[in-house]
C-alpha cells in the first residue's frame, strides 16, 4: 500500500488521482491463523495493530460480521480524555490518550486529532467535590488536569450561560490535552496498516459458534465456514454477553442503548468538549460544523441500536439551559450503539475460563478515548498473558470484590 | 415507546412512568454460600440478545414491582406477571413458546 504524504498527494495531483489504490485488502479466509480477533471495532484493530507492531505476530485474522467500524466506533461522540479518578483506570486512558497524540503519524494515517482541551461542568456542590478530588488524584497519576472557577469556563466557551437557574455553572474538571477525533478514521488507519503488516480483515463474516477441545478453544466457526486459530480474542463490545454464551460463560455485563445525534452544521462556536454529567448531555462542535451531542442510556436491556425517544428529548431540554443558543437549531441525525455496561463501570481485559481466549469488552458508553491504550495492553496480554495495563481489569474482580470503581466517578456520562 | 400492563394496579404504564430492575429470577444466595454462588448472585447476567426475563417498578403509579418477559432485539413484550414467583406462569411461559419456540432461560424453560 502506497504511503500518503504531500507528494503522494501532488503526484496524484496530476492524474487525475487514479493512483490511489485499495486501502485495506478484502482476502479469502484461510483454514488457520495464529491469533483469531473477533470484533473489527476500534479495539479490535488496535489489538491486531499492536500484536503485530510490538510482538511480531502477523498471522492474524480480524473477523467483524458487519462492515469494518460500523458498530460503536463509528456511533460514539468521539471525545478523548483521561481525567479518572482511579489509578489503574488513569493509566490505561493516559497511555490511549497519549498514543493518539502521535497516532496519525504512527499510522500514517490522518485521525484528525485535535487536542482542543474537555471540560466536566460541576452544576452541584457535590460535584464541585468529586472533580476537585478528581483533579487532585490526577496530579498524583501524572495527567494534566485542573479545576477551573467558571470566570474561566465562560472564557473558554463564550456561547455558555454560566448563570443557571435551575443548574448555574460552579466550575469545570479542565483536560486541556483532551480532545477529539475523527472515529471512523481511527478504525481505516489501523484496518490499513494491518492489511500492510499481511493481516486478514474478514468483513460480512459472522461468527455463529466457538469450537473448543479439553478446555481450549480450537477455532471459530462462521458464515465463511471453520477457521482454526492457537488464540481467540473476543473484542465485541455490545455483543460480549453473546459471544461469551457460545463459549460458554458468561459475564458480569448488561447490554443498554446509548444515543447521540448532531445538529445542522453552524459556524465554529465552540473550540472544546463540554461534558455536563448532572443534565446528562455532553457536547462538542465537529468539524463539519455540526454540534454533536451524546446523551445518557437507556434503563433497560437492549440490542436496538436506536433507544428510546424521551432520551433525546431530555438530553437537549437539559444542554438548552446551559447553551441557550442551540434552542434554534435542527437536528438533522439521531442513532443508538448497544454499549456493554459493567457493575463497576470499568472495563474487562482478561483471560478467560479458557486456556487460550481472551476477552475485551465492558467500555460501556466511554470505550472510543481508550481504543489505543486498550489495543496496546490487550495485544500484551494475549502475546504474554500479562500486562501491567490490564492487571487490575481482570474478571477475577467481581468475584474478589476488588473494583476498579467508576462509577462513582464517571459512571453518568464517560 | 415501550408500554408495560402493570399486573397489580392494571394501568398500562409508558415506559417514563416506570423503573426498569434488571434481571429476574436470580437466586439470592446469601451469607454461607460459595464466592461463586455470590458472583452469580450480584454480577452474572444472561444479557441475551432474545428473550428476558426483567423487573420492573410502576414507579409513577401503583409503587409495585413486577416482572416482564420481553425481547431485547424487537421489544417485543410476551406479558407481565407479578413479582412473587420463581418462574413465570403457564400462560406468560405458552405466549412466549408461540412466538419463540424451543426458548430456554437458566434453570427453567
Amino acid at each position: 500500500m502506497k504511503r500518503f504524504s504531500v507528494f503522494a498527494v501532488a503526484r496524484e495531483a496530476m492524474r487525475q488521482h487514479n493512483g490511489w489504490g485499495r486501502t485495506w485488502s478484502n482476502p479469502e479466509p484461510k483454514k488457520s491463523y495464529e491469533v483469531i480477533i473477533v470484533g473489527a471495532g476500534g479495539h479490535g484493530l488496535a489489538t491486531a495493530y499492536y500484536l503485530g507492531k510490538n510482538f511480531g505476530i502477523t498471522n492474524v485474522a480480524v473477523i467483524e460480521k458487519g462492515w469494518l467500524g460500523g458498530g460503536n466506533t463509528g456511533r460514539n461522540t468521539t471525545i478523548i480524555r483521561s481525567n479518572y479518578l482511579q489509578d489503574p483506570s488513569a493509566a490505561l486512558y493516559e497511555k490511549s490518550r497519549s498514543l493518539y497524540e502521535n497516532l496519525s503519524q504512527d499510522l500514517n494515517y490522518n485521525l484528525m486529532f485535535s487536542p482542543r482541551g474537555c471540560m466536566m461542568l460541576a452544576q452541584t456542590q457535590h460535584e464541585m467535590r468529586g472533580y476537585k478530588r478528581t483533579a487532585h488524584a490526577n496530579s498524583l497519576q501524572g495527567v494534566k488536569t485542573e479545576f477551573i472557577g467558571p470566570e474561566r469556563v465562560k472564557k473558554l466557551c463564550p456561547i455558555m450561560n454560566i448563570d443557571g437557574p435551575r443548574y448555574p455553572v460552579l466550575g469545570a474538571l479542565w483536560q486541556p490535552r483532551a480532545g477529539s477525533a475523527r472515529h471512523d478514521a481511527v478504525a481505516w488507519g489501523y484496518a490499513r496498516a494491518c492489511s500492510e503488516m499481511g493481516m486478514h480483515i474478514l468483513q460480512k463474516t459472522e461468527v455463529t459458534g466457538i469450537t473448543k477441545d479439553s478446555g481450549c478453544v480450537t477455532g471459530v466457526e462462521t458464515s465463511r465456514g471453520h477457521i482454526r486459530c492457537k488464540k481467540l480474542g473476543m473484542v465485541v463490545a455490545g455483543h460480549a454477553s453473546v459471544v461469551a454464551e457460545m463459549a460458554g460463560f458468561r459475564l458480569p455485563i448488561e447490554s443498554v442503548p446509548l444515543q447521540a445525534l448532531v445538529s445542522e452544521p453552524i459556524k465554529p462556536c465552540m473550540d472544546v468538549v463540554v461534558m455536563a454529567n448532572t443534565v446528562h448531555g455532553y457536547m462538542s462542535q465537529s468539524d463539519k460544523g455540526e454540534m454533536v451531542i451524546g446523551g445518557g442510556t437507556d434503563g433497560y436491556n437492549a440490542y436496538t441500536q436506536r433507544g428510546s425517544f424521551h432520551h433525546l428529548e431530555e438530553t437537549v431540554r437539559a444542554l438548552i439551559e446551559t447553551f441557550p443558543m442551540i434552542s434554534r437549531l435542527k437536528m438533522l441525525r439521531h442513532w443508538g450503539g448497544i454499549v456493554d455496561v459493567t457493575g463497576d463501570r470499568s472495563p474487562i481485559l482478561s483471560k478467560t475460563p479458557l486456556g487460550n481466549t481472551f476477552i475485551n469488552c465492558g467500555w460501556g458508553t466511554g470505550g472510543f478515548k481508550a481504543i489505543p491504550g486498550s489495543g496496546w495492553g490487550f495485544a500484551e496480554l494475549m502475546a504474554k498473558g500479562e500486562s501491567p495495563l490490564t492487571a487490575e481489569f481482570g474478571l477475577d474482580r467481581f468475584r474478589a470484590g476488588r473494583f476498579v470503581d467508576e462509577s462513582v466517578a464517571a459512571g453518568v456520562a464517560h | 415507546m415501550l408500554v408495560l400492563n402493570c399486573p397489580y394496579c392494571g394501568a398500562d404504564k409508558d415506559e417514563t412512568e416506570l423503573t426498569a430492575g434488571g434481571e429476574a429470577h436470580i437466586t439470592r444466595s446469601g451469607p454461607g454460600s460459595s464466592d461463586e454462588d455470590f458472583e452469580e448472585y450480584l454480577f452474572g447476567r444472561v444479557n441475551p440478545k432474545g428473550l428476558h426475563f426483567e423487573r420492573w417498578r410502576c414507579s409513577a403509579g401503583c409503587g409495585k414491582w413486577f416482572h416482564a418477559a420481553r425481547c431485547t432485539a424487537t421489544l417485543e413484550v410476551f406479558g407481565t406477571y407479578k413479582a412473587q414467583t420463581t418462574e413465570p406462569p403457564k400462560n406468560i411461559q405458552d405466549a412466549i413458546s408461540i412466538r419463540r419456540p424451543g426458548w430456554s432461560w437458566r434453570s427453567f424453560s
